[in-house]
């Protein structure tokens, strides 16, 4: 046992800090440091920046044109881009499309699309969740009907992430009517240009939109954008579920959020002192610095598991759980740092560059949205109480 | 990176687990907890042919030091069946201290005689006014013939009854709040001067208040450096206890894991129910952070001294310490009427979990020690 990464492990992380440090756009590093917004093209210039170092598909295998790097090395990357300041990339290609269809997708799709994740040129979201289908998944409505060498698509998915920018999405959908819901799903990749595809903004209680409703009438597919079998989505939706351990705790970019919760805590003042040094306040930031601490540990015993190939202990479910307990402490610890000045909500004051009159300090504007936008990560991805399901069942045997 | 073990080590840990299967099982352990002593000699005699009272003691007295990963091992293993020996006080507090402190002739005639279970030593250290606080002591020691006399009362002093040798901190100079002039002494349990007044812990462990009145004492170390050894002797103690808890807190779930799975009401069993599921996650969730806090604590304190060591340290005691707490409580829940009954092992892992909360500062001093801890925040935003 050693807790400590090994000489070549500490090389790798210097020549990653190195790379961000010299390649990460300032103006990008600021946003993702300040907590302001992040816009389409800071993703989108920091993927092809990694891309053109070879370094596009940070988690992939290099058969399919990805770093070949193993979980230690995918966790230290993270790390560092997270620390640095970098975008997080954007997971529904690299961590949930590509690696299914890696592994599900023939190789012609393989060839089609995993260089175009990597590039860059092609925007995915995820078309799972529909109104009446949430944490049961399993009871979606949306239907494709075969009609030759097409698939015609009708429904409606909802809570999709930046459906905006995609111009594709992949789906799971309805092909066959079973006794079984599970049993007669497929997996499905659709072009968000298609006829009869509609994208409706959902504004959150942030007031940002983030998430769409997105409409499919009478859509044509063709069968050759169906990945694996047919009727046997749900095995590859749920291969995805488990795939994602090296980040989703979210450890780094947790520990970056909490130094700047330090950083405004010593700026706020009580009773003439930083707020920071008030012993009710720093306790509870304490307290979850110490989770926080205990959460990277058991982060890396799960991946350095899997590394090794030992069948891992705590799964991915206890770290998405607490993982996200800790980033809602952080923004809402954040937000009542400020105390009154949470409550100006005022969003072109949370974009970079604003140049009007700050209301309070500067670092208090986007703070309030933030929390209230930090609800989500206990609700998406399968929601934290969905998560104990899957423990109370796998790890405890209930 | 790597929290795989080597064969060897994992050949100790079975060995372990398996001597405490087979001869420390919960009633083996209720009859020892209910004899007059509240320990075995036996056990001890035991633990030491396997090597164990040897783990801290270093390799020209015939022992395996630093062996970070085997104590870490035993210990949980311990943990888990709730040891009544003082094993945590003698083989690692008290060892470390002879070995961090002690003469070349003192570790010379002590340690081995530790090692063999000949002798048992603990620390007597923490006085009534002092709560968790380490330079705080009270106890004079002033110069007596050849040796040192000692006048003083020290507190809760876990297996004081158990020990041949008190190892004593007294104050040879300075205030009572400072670092410097402290000083440690080997004192005789049977020495002139010494008075126990023995009692049970409320986990059944034995211990006693230790008032010293002119009582004979060797000195270890340098008089008036104690302080340094001192606190590294509880760094040591405090990863084995989060060790120790560790193996504590893994037993009480599976405990209640299995004892939901038996217990049947309205027709099904208890561990059907939803909202008894998500508890026991929270659970498990609290052990697995533990657990790795117990990793962490033993790598860290057999580091040189630092800032980050000293963070990483309380920081795994408040983990260990709140897992405690809620897994404590919730698995006395989950048992129902048989949580609160004395005849059930949920119900002494329970006191066990509450008594390891306190042991070697509880989770609000530790919150206090890893606040000092962290650095001052520059003021520079963004």
């Amino acid at each position: 046992m050693d807790l400590s990464f090994t000489g070549e492990e500490l090389a790798f992380r210097n020549e990653v800090r190195a790379f961000i440090q010299a390649n990460i756009p300032a103006d990008t590093r600021r946003k993702v440091l300040e907590g302001l917004e992040i816009s389409r093209e800071d993703t989108l210039r920091w993927q092809q920046i990694l891309h053109q170092h070879g370094w596009g598909g940070p988690n992939w295998p290099r058969e399919f044109g990805g770093t070949g790097w193993d979980p230690i090395r995918q966790y230290i990357f993270e790390e560092e881009s997270a620390a640095a300041g970098a975008p997080r990339l954007l997971p529904f290609g690299l961590k949930m499309v590509g690696p299914v269809i890696m592994r599900f997708g023939n190789a012609a799709q393989q060839k089609r699309f995993l260089p175009r994740i990597l590039s860059g040129e092609d925007w995915w979201a995820q078309g799972y969740s529909e109104p009446g289908s949430g944490s049961d998944l399993a009871s979606l409505r949306t239907r494709a009907e075969r009609k030759g060498d097409r698939y015609v698509v009708n429904g409606q998915k909802t809570w999709i992430t930046l459906a905006q920018h995609a111009n594709w999405i992949f789906c799971l959908v309805r092909t066959k009517a079973a006794e079984k819901p599970q049993a007669g799903i497929s997996f499905l990749l659709i072009e968000m240009k298609s006829p009869g595809v509609t994208v409706r903004p959902i504004t959150l209680l942030d007031g940002s939109r983030e998430v769409n409703e997105v409409w499919f009438e009478d859509v044509d597919v063709p069968v050759e954008n169906r990945v694996g079998e047919e009727n046997s989505g749900w095995t590859y939706a749920k291969f995805l579920l488990g795939h994602e351990r090296t980040n989703i705790a979210g450890v780094g970019a947790s520990k970056r959020e909490l130094a700047r919760l330090k950083r405004i805590a010593s700026k706020e003042r009580k009773n003439g002192r930083p707020l920071l040094e008030d012993p009710a306040f720093a306790a509870r930031v304490a307290q979850v610095d110490v989770e926080l601490m205990a959460l990277e540990i058991t982060n890396l015993r799960v991946i350095s598991a899997e590394a090794e190939r030992r069948a891992p202990g705590p799964e991915a479910s206890l770290l998405k759980i607490k993982g996200t307990e800790i980033q809602q402490a952080i923004s809402d610890l954040m937000m009542q740092a400020v105390g009154r000045f949470a409550l100006p909500f005022r969003r072109e004051a949370m974009r970079d560059g604003f140049g009007g009159e700050a209301v309070g300090p500067a670092y208090a504007a986007p703070l309030a949205a933030a929390y209230l936008n930090m609800r989500k990560t206990s609700i998406y991805g399968g929601s934290n109480e969905i998560q104990k399901n899957i423990i109370a069942q796998t790890i405890l045997g209930l | 990176m790597r929290f795989s073990l080597t064969p060897e080590q994992q050949q100790l840990s079975d060995l372990v687990q398996r001597f405490l299967d087979e001869q420390y099982d919960f009633q083996t352990r209720r009859k020892i907890l209910d004899s007059p002593a509240g320990w075995s000699r036996q056990v001890w005699s035991k633990l030491a042919e396997l090597g164990l009272l040897a783990l801290q003691v270093p390799e020209e007295q015939g022992g395996m030091a630093p062996a970070v990963v085997e104590t870490l091992l035993c210990v949980t293993a311990m943990g888990k069946a709730m040891l009544l020996e003082p094993y945590v006080s003698s083989a690692i507090v008290a060892t470390t201290l002879i070995r961090e402190l002690g003469s070349a002739q003192q570790r010379k005639e002590m340690l081995p005689a530790m090692a063999s279970g000949d002798r048992i030593a603990v620390l007597a250290h923490l006085e009534a006014g002092a709560r968790f606080d380490l330079q705080r002591v009270d106890t004079r020691a002033r110069r007596s013939g050849s040796g040192w006399a000692l006048k003083g009362l020290k507190s809760v002093v876990l297996h004081a009854p158990a020990a041949d040798a008190l190892l004593v901190s007294a104050r040879t100079s300075g205030e009572p709040n400072e670092r410097a002039g402290i000083s440690l002494f080997a004192v005789a349990r049977e020495a002139n001067g010494v008075a126990l007044v023995p009692y049970r812990t409320l986990d059944g462990v034995c211990a006693a208040e230790v008032s010293l009145s002119d009582a004979p004492g060797a000195l270890v170390g340098e008089e008036g450096g104690a302080f340094g050894g001192i606190a590294l002797a509880f760094d040591y103690g405090l990863a084995a206890i989060c060790a120790e808890a560790a193996g504590a807190l893994q037993a009480i779930l599976d405990t209640t894991v299995e004892y939901t799975k038996t217990r049947k009401q309205f027709g099904v069993p208890i561990a059907k129910f939803q909202v008894l599921q998500h508890r026991m996650v929270e659970m498990l969730i609290h052990v697995e952070q533990a657990r790795s806090m117990s990793y962490l604590a033993a790598m860290r304190a057999a580091e040189p001294p630092s800032r980050e060591r000293r963070r990483a340290l309380a920081a795994a005691k408040v983990v260990v310490g709140n897992a405690c707490r809620f897994v404590g409580q919730q698995a006395v829940q989950l048992h129902g009427g048989m949580g609160v009954s004395d005849e059930t092992a949920v119900s002494h892992l329970f006191r066990r979990l509450t008594a390891l909360e306190i042991e070697l500062g509880d989770t609000g001093f530790h919150l206090e020690q890893f606040i000092a801890a962290s650095p001052a925040e520059g003021t520079e935003l963004g």
